[in-house]
C-alpha cells in the first residue's frame, strides 16, 4: 500500500513494538501528543505510556537513560524531537554509546536507536533545519541510517531496532510527507549498510540520499531527456558502514561520480566518498570526483529567500551533471 | 530533606560480627591492593593508578548493602572498595592495571579502574564521569518500564551509581536525578564526596555544603553520611536500598569521605593542599577508625589483624604475580568488537 | 626577460603540432629566422624558425610529445641578454604534460589495450579523449576483428586490473545487469547506447602488437604514416569513390615542352609534365566547376578559387602541396610553383598553409610506372586525378577521314570522384575537357 515516509516509519515502529516487548520510545512529545511530527502517533495509546514514554526536555538523558536500558536488556528507541537539539546528547551518543562494546571488550553492548528529524526546506531556519551525519558519521561503533523512501525507511527501522549496535536513524523533515511510496503488506527486509542503486545509467554515477535521491533522480530524468544521457543514482541508505562495493562498482562502470549532500560541504561525507573512490576506482575515472553540497555557512536560514539560497534544486544538480557530462 | 546518618559509635545495626570483619577485610584488602597499584606504577610496570584510599568505608559499607549480580552497579574510577565487595577478585583488578588480555573490565582497552563485569552487572565506565549517573537513571527506567509493563514488581533490582562531589557539577547528573525523581525510579546516586576534584576544592565547586541538600529538588530523600563509618554507610545504603526495591523512588547519598592520595599517579597534592592538612587529612584514615572501633568492640585482635595482613598480602602477592604473567592483548585484536561479532 | 616559443597555428584547421626534432639544444645561439625545430602536424613537416636572435634558453616539450597550438615549447633569451646572462640553461624536460588532460582510465586503457591516444578523436572537454571514446575506438576495432570478446571488469578487478583484462581482447559495451530497484522505482531498461566512432571514422590499427610473429619485425609509425593512415581510412570511410578513365595523346605536349623546355630553364624553371597537367586541370575545373567542390551536409560547397594540390612522394610517405590560385598563373608560374613545391616538400621545407586549402588533388603515380591507378580522394575535396606513365604506343589515328597507325606518347588520366557530389557524366566531362587541352596544346602557346 501507499505510504508516506513519515506512516512508513511509524508502521516499522509499530511492528517492532508489537513483536517484542522489550522495545519502548523515549523521547519528547512521543507519548500522548504522539510526536511533534506524529510519528509515534497512536502509539502509546496501542503500547501504554511507559512503553512510548514522553522524556523531560533534555536530551542528554534521553540518550543516556536509553544506554542504561540498552544495557539492562530492553531495545530503547529514543527520538530526539529534532537533529538540531542531539548535540547536548552528543557526549553521551559518542564517548558512550558508541564507544560501550569496544572498551568493555565486546561484553556490553548498547542495542539501541537514536531517531532524528533532519534537513531543511521546512522554514526551520538555523535550529531545526540541521543535517548532521557528517558529525556522526565519523564515530567508529555507530552506525548511521538514512532512508529516503517509504519502502526502506520502514524495513530499516525494524533493521536498526533489531541490531545490537547504537543506530542513528535520520529521517528527512521534507520528505516525511512529500515522498509517497509503496510498502508491501508482507514481510520484507533491507540491510543496514546497504546501498542501492535506484536508477540504473551508464554515463556517470550520483551518489546520495536522503530528500537530494530525489532531487537528482529527478535530475536524472531531465539529463536524460535533455542529453540521452544516463546517470546512475546510488542511494546510500546508510551513511556508516558506508557500502564500498556498490559505490564503487557503479563508479568504476560509469567513470564520473558526483556525490550529493544537502549538509556543507566542507567535511561534508562527499569528501569521505570521494576519497573512497579517489582510493579504490582512479584507474576507472573519466573525471574528477566533484561534489554538490549546501554552503559552508553555519546553519540554513529563515527567510524564505535564504532558504531557497542554501538549498540545492533539480536544476542546480542538472547543471553539474551537465558538467560532468562534457568534461 | 536532608538526612544526617549516626556516626558509628551511635549506630545500631544489625550486622553480626561476621559481617563487620568480612567488610574490614574488604576495606583492607582494597587498601592494601591499592597501595600495590602504587608500588608496580612506580615501578615503572603500569603507567597509570587511580586511588581509592579514604574511600573505603563508603564503598565496602554501601556495596556491603546490595545484592551482587542482582543490583546494577556503576561505580566511578575510586571504586576499588565497590567492585572487590561485589566479587571481583584481586587478580581481576591488577589484569586491569597491567593492561592484560583477559583484564575482565576491557581487556587492556581502558586505563585501570574502569571496572565493568556482565556476571556482576557491573557496567562498563568512561572516564569522563556523570555519564554513568545516566546510565543508572536508564536502567532505573528499564525496571520501571518492565514493572510498568506487568503492572506488578517482576524485578526489584536497584540502580546504584557513584560519582564524586565535582562530577556533581555534571549536567548529566542533574538530567538524571531529575528522571529519577520524575518517575521514582530505583536508583542510589551515591556522591563520595572527598572535597576535591583534582586540585578544585569544594567551596570553587558549588555553593552547597551537602551535595545531598539538592535531592529536594528532585523530590527525593537526600543523606548525608559519614564516609568513613563503614557502618553508617552501610545502614545508609540499606534504607536507600529498601527504599527503592518497594517502588518509593531514589535516593542521593552523600558519603563525606577523604582523599588521602593525590587525584591520581600523575598528580601531586602537595601544589595544593597543605602540609597541616594532608597531616589532619591522615586522621581521618577511615581504615584506622574502623580498626580501632573493631578492636574496642573487641571483633578484631592485634592477632587477627597481622594474620589477615598477612593472607591478604599473600593475596595481592599472588595476584600481582598472575596478573604479570598474564598475555598482553595480541595487537591483531585492536580492531575487534567495534562492533557486535557473531559470538557476542 | 626569456621569449616564449609557441606551438604555432599550422594553419585553420589544425589544433596540435608534435615536435619533431629540435634543432637547437638549450644553451646554443640562434639568428632570427633560423630553424629551431621541426614540427609534424597530420599535414606537414615544417621548420619552425626562431623570431628573435638570441639563445635557446630551455626546452619545454620534448621531441614525439604532441601539443596544442599555442602551448608554450621553449623559450629563448635575447642576443642582448643572452651575452650578459650566464646562468646555465635549463635541462630539456622530458614530458609536460600539456595537453588535454587523460584521465586515469582512458589511461590504464590505453596501456591495457596499447593504443596511442594520438590515434583517438577526443570529444570531451578541450578535445578531451574520453572514456566512451577509447570504448568506441575499442568497439570499432573490435567490429571489423573476429577476436572473441570479453567482458571488461567493472568489478573487483580493480586492484590488479591486468590480471583479468586481456589486453588482446576488446570490451563488450554492454552495461551489466543491475540490482532490482524498490517500489516506486521502476527499474530503467538497460541502455542499449549506440557506440559508434565519433564524426570521423577512425584506422583500425593496421598491426596489433600481440600479431607480432617471430620473423616479424614492428616497424613503429611515423607521425607522417599514421596521418596518411588516418586520411586514407577517413576518406574512403567518407566518400564512395568512383573512378574512370581516359588515354591522353600528349604528342604535342612533348612537343611543347621539347621546344621550350630551354626556355624555361634559363629562368631557373624545370619544365616538368607535371605543370601541363595541372594546367590541362585548371580548364577542367574553370569549365566543369563542380568538381572543384565538397561535400557537406548542408549541401555542396562549390570552390570559386582553384587551388591545385600535387602528390610528391617522399621516402617514407607523401605529401601534397598546394598551388594557390593555379587559375592565375601561367604554365612557366604553375611550372615554377611545381619544382618549388616538389623540392622543399622533400626538403621538410614547406610552410603549414602551403599544405593546405587545396580544392583538388593531381597524383602522377606514372612517374613509377604505373599505367593508372584509383587514387584516393584528398578529403573534403570532391575528385583526384591521377596521371598515369607516359607510354609511346601505338595508336590508330584519324586525319582528315584517314585512320592510320601512329606512334604517340600516350597516358591514361583516371578521375576518381566522390559519388556524393559528382556523378559518373560530370567525371567524364571533366576528363573530356583535361584531354581536349593536353591533346590540342598549340606549340607556340605560353
Amino acid at each position: 500500500m501507499e505510504m508516506t515516509l513519515l506512516e512508513a516509519i511509524r508502521a516499522g515502529l509499530d511492528e517492532a513494538m508489537a513483536a517484542d516487548e522489550r522495545v519502548f520510545i523515549f523521547g519528547e512529545d512521543v507519548g500522548k501528543r504522539g510526536g511533534v511530527f506524529r510519528v509515534t502517533e497512536g502509539l502509546a495509546d496501542k503500547y501504554g505510556e511507559a512503553r512510548v514514554m514522553d522524556s523531560p526536555l533534555a536530551e542528554s538523558i534521553i540518550v543516556g537513560a536509553s544506554i542504561g536500558a540498552a544495557c539492562y536488556g530492553l531495545r530503547p528507541v529514543a527520538e530526539i524531537q529534532f537533529a538540531d537539539f542531539i548535540w547536548p546528547a552528543t557526549n553521551q551518543i559518542v564517548s558512550e554509546a558508541a564507544r560501550m562494546r569496544y572498551r568493555s571488550n565486546g561484553v556490553w553492548g548498547c542495542p539501541m536507536v537514536i531517531r532524528a528529524p533532519y534537513g531543511g526546506g521546512i522554514h526551520g531556519a538555523l535550529y531545526h533545519s540541521q543535517s548532521i551525519e557528517a558529525f556522526f558519521a565519523h564515530v567508529p561503533g555507530l552506525k548511521v541510517v538514512a532512508p529516503s523512501t517509504p519502502y526502506d525507511a520502514k524495513a530499516l527501522i525494524k533493521a536498526a531496532i533489531a541490531d545490537p549496535d547504537p543506530v542513528l536513524f535520520l529521517e528527512h523533515k521534507k520528505a516525511y510527507r512529500l515522498i509517497k511510496g509503496e510498502v508491501p503488506e508482507e514481510a520484507y527486509e533491507v540491510p543496514i549498510g546497504k546501498a542501492e542503486v535506484k536508477r540504473a545509467g551508464s554515463d556517470l554515477t550520483i551518489i546520495t540520499f536522503g530528500l537530494m535521491l530525489h532531487y537528482a533522480l529527478e535530475a536524472a530524468e531531465k539529463l536524460a531527456s535533455s542529453a540521452g544521457l544516463q546517470a546512475e543514482v546510488v542511494d546510500l541508505r546508510t551513511i556508516r558502514p558506508l557500502d564500498t562495493a556498490t559505490i564503487l562498482q557503479s563508479v568504476r562502470k560509469t567513470g564520473k561520480a558526483l556525490i550529493i549532500h544537502e549538509d556543507g560541504l566542507t567535511g561534508g561525507i562527499g569528501g569521505e566518498i570521494a576519497a573512497l573512490v579517489a582510493e579504490h576506482a582512479f584507474e576507472y575515472l573519466d573525471g574528477p570526483v566533484m561534489r554538490l553540497a549546501g554552503p559552508d555557512i553555519p546553519a540554513m536560514p529563515f527567510a524564505a529567500s535564504l532558504e531557497h539560497e542554501y538549498l540545492l534544486s533539480v536544476d542546480d544538480i542538472l547543471d553539474k551533471l551537465q558538467a560532468i557530462a562534457a568534461y | 530533606m536532608i538526612v544526617k546518618a549516626l556516626p558509628v559509635s551511635e549506630q545500631a545495626t544489625v550486622l553480626s560480627s561476621d559481617d563487620l570483619r568480612k567488610m574490614f577485610e574488604f576495606m583492607l584488602l582494597a587498601r592494601l591492593l591499592d597501595e600495590r597499584q602504587w608500588v608496580v606504577n612506580r615501578q615503572g610496570k603500569a603507567p597509570f593508578v587511580i586511588s581509592c584510599q579514604g574511600h573505603e568505608a563508603a564503598q565496602v559499607g554501601s556495596a556491603y548493602a546490595l545484592q551482587a549480580g542482582k543490583d546494577w552497579v556503576l561505580p566511578y574510577y575510586r571504586g576499588l572498595g565497590v567492585v572487590l565487595t561485589l566479587g571481583m577478585s584481586p587478580e581481576d583488578v591488577m589484569l586491569g592495571v597491567f593492561a592484560r588480555a583477559t583484564d575482565p573490565a576491557s581487556g587492556g582497552r581502558q586505563m585501570p579502574a574502569h571496572y565493568s563485569s556482565r556476571p556482576l552487572n557491573i557496567i562498563s565506565q568512561s572516564s569522563p564521569t556523570g555519564t554513568q549517573v545516566a546510565h543508572a537513571a536508564g536502567v532505573g527506567l528499564a525496571i520501571h518500564i518492565r514493572n510498568s509493563i506487568a503492572r506488578e514488581i517482576v524485578d526489584d533490582a536497584i540502580a546504584w551509581v557513584s560519582f564524586g562531589e565535582g562530577t556533581s557539577s555534571q549536567g548529566d547528573v542533574h538530567e538524571a536525578m531529575n528522571l529519577a525523581g520524575t518517575h521514582k525510579l530505583p536508583v542510589l546516586f551515591c556522591c563520595e564526596n572527598n572535597s576535591y576534584a583534582i586540585s578544585v576544592p569544594q567551596h570553587k565547586q558549588m555553593g552547597v555544603q551537602d551535595v545531598a541538600s539538592r535531592a529536594a529538588g528532585y523530590g527525593f530523600p537526600g543523606v548525608v553520611v559519614d564516609g568513613t563509618d563503614p557502618i553508617a554507610c552501610y545502614e545508609a545504603t540499606k534504607t536507600a536500598v529498601e527504599r527503592a526495591r518497594r517502588g518509593d523512588g531514589p535516593t542521593l547519598l552523600e558519603f563525606k569521605c577523604q582523599r588521602l592520595t593525590p587525584h591520581s599517579s600523575d598528580d601531586n597534592d602537595r601544589s595544593y593542599r597543605s602540609t597541616e592538612e594532608l597531616k589532619e587529612m591522615r586522621l581521618h584514615d577511615p581504615l584506622h577508625r574502623y580498626t580501632k572501633y573493631l578492636k574496642d568492640e573487641g571483633i578484631l585482635t592485634d592477632v587477627d589483624e597481622q594474620a589477615l595482613r598477612a593472607r591478604i598480602k599473600d593475596q595481592v602477592d599472588a595476584a600481582t604475580k598472575a596478573a604479570e604473567a598474564a598475555a598482553v592483548p595480541d595487537p591483531a585484536t585492536v580492531l575487534r568488537h567495534v562492533f557486535a561479532e557473531t559470538n557476542d | 626577460m626569456p621569449i616564449d616559443v609557441k606551438m604555432p597555428q599550422l594553419g585553420e584547421s589544425v589544433t596540435e603540432g608534435t615536435i619533431g626534432r629540435w634543432l637547437k639544444q638549450p644553451g646554443e645561439a640562434i639568428e632570427e629566422f633560423e630553424p629551431l625545430l621541426e614540427v609534424t602536424t597530420d599535414k606537414v613537416d615544417t621548420e619552425v624558425p626562431a623570431t628573435i636572435k638570441g639563445m635557446l634558453s630551455e626546452i619545454l616539450v620534448p621531441e614525439g610529445e604532441t601539443v596544442r597550438v599555442g602551448t608554450v615549447i621553449a623559450r629563448l633569451i635575447e642576443a642582448s641578454e643572452a651575452a650578459s646572462n650566464s646562468v646555465a640553461p635549463a635541462l630539456p624536460v622530458q614530458a609536460i604534460a600539456s595537453r588535454a588532460p587523460i584521465s586515469p582510465v582512458v589511461a590504464r586503457l590505453a596501456n591495457e589495450y596499447k593504443l596511442n591516444l594520438d590515434d583517438i578523436q577526443g570529444s570531451g572537454g578541450g578535445g578531451r579523449v574520453t572514456k566512451k571514446d577509447v570504448e568506441a575506438f575499442l568497439a570499432q576495432r573490435s567490429s571489423s576483428a573476429t577476436a572473441t570478446p570479453t567482458v571488461m571488469s567493472d568489478g573487483e578487478a580493480v586492484l590488479n586490473p591486468q590480471a583479468v583484462v586481456d589486453p588482446a581482447a576488446a570490451p563488450t559495451l554492454a552495461p551489466p545487469v543491475l540490482a532490482p530497484t524498490a517500489p516506486g522505482y521502476p527499474e530503467s531498461p538497460p541502455l542499449q547506447r549506440q557506440r559508434v566512432a565519433v564524426d570521423a571514422a577512425i584506422p583500425e590499427r593496421p598491426t596489433e602488437v600481440s600479431g607480432l610473429g617471430p620473423d616479424d619485425e614492428l616497424v613503429p609509425l611515423t607521425p607522417m604514416r599514421r596521418a596518411i593512415a588516418q586520411h586514407m581510412v577517413h576518406s574512403k570511410q567518407t566518400a564512395p569513390h568512383v573512378t574512370t578513365v581516359m588515354e591522353v595523346d600528349l604528342h604535342r605536349v612533348v612537343a611543347h615542352r621539347a621546344r621550350h623546355r630551354a626556355d624555361f630553364e634559363r629562368q631557373g624553371v624545370k619544365l616538368t609534365f607535371t605543370a601541363y597537367f595541372v594546367e590541362a586541370t585548371v580548364a577542367a575545373l574553370r569549365e566543369v566547376g563542380i568538381v572543384n567542390s565538397s561535400y557537406a551536409e548542408g549541401g555542396i560547397v562549390q570552390h570559386h578559387r582553384i587551388h591545385v594540390g600535387v602528390a610528391v612522394a617522399l621516402p617514407d610517405g607523401l605529401i601534397v602541396p598546394v598551388i594557390k590560385d593555379a587559375d592565375d598563373k601561367s604554365l612557366l608560374g604553375l611550372a615554377r610553383a611545381v619544382n618549388d613545391l616538389a623540392q622543399r616538400a622533400r626538403l621538410r621545407r614547406l610552410l603549414p598553409d602551403e599544405v593546405q586549402g587545396g580544392t583538388f588533388s593531381i597524383t602522377n603515380h606514372g612517374v613509377g610506372g604505373s599505367l593508372f591507378a584509383m587514387p584516393i580522394i584528398n578529403q573534403p575535396q570532391a575528385a583526384i586525378l591521377g596521371v598515369g606513365a607516359i607510354e609511346k604506343r601505338a595508336v590508330v589515328v584519324s586525319e582528315n577521314g584517314m585512320d592510320a597507325l601512329a606512334i604517340r606518347p600516350m597516358c591514361y588520366l583516371s578521375l576518381t570522384l566522390d559519388h556524393r557530389v559528382i556523378d559518373g557524366a560530370t567525371g567524364d566531362a571533366f576528363l573530356t575537357v583535361a584531354k581536349r587541352i593536353l591533346e590540342n596544346y598549340s606549340t607556340a602557346q605560353l
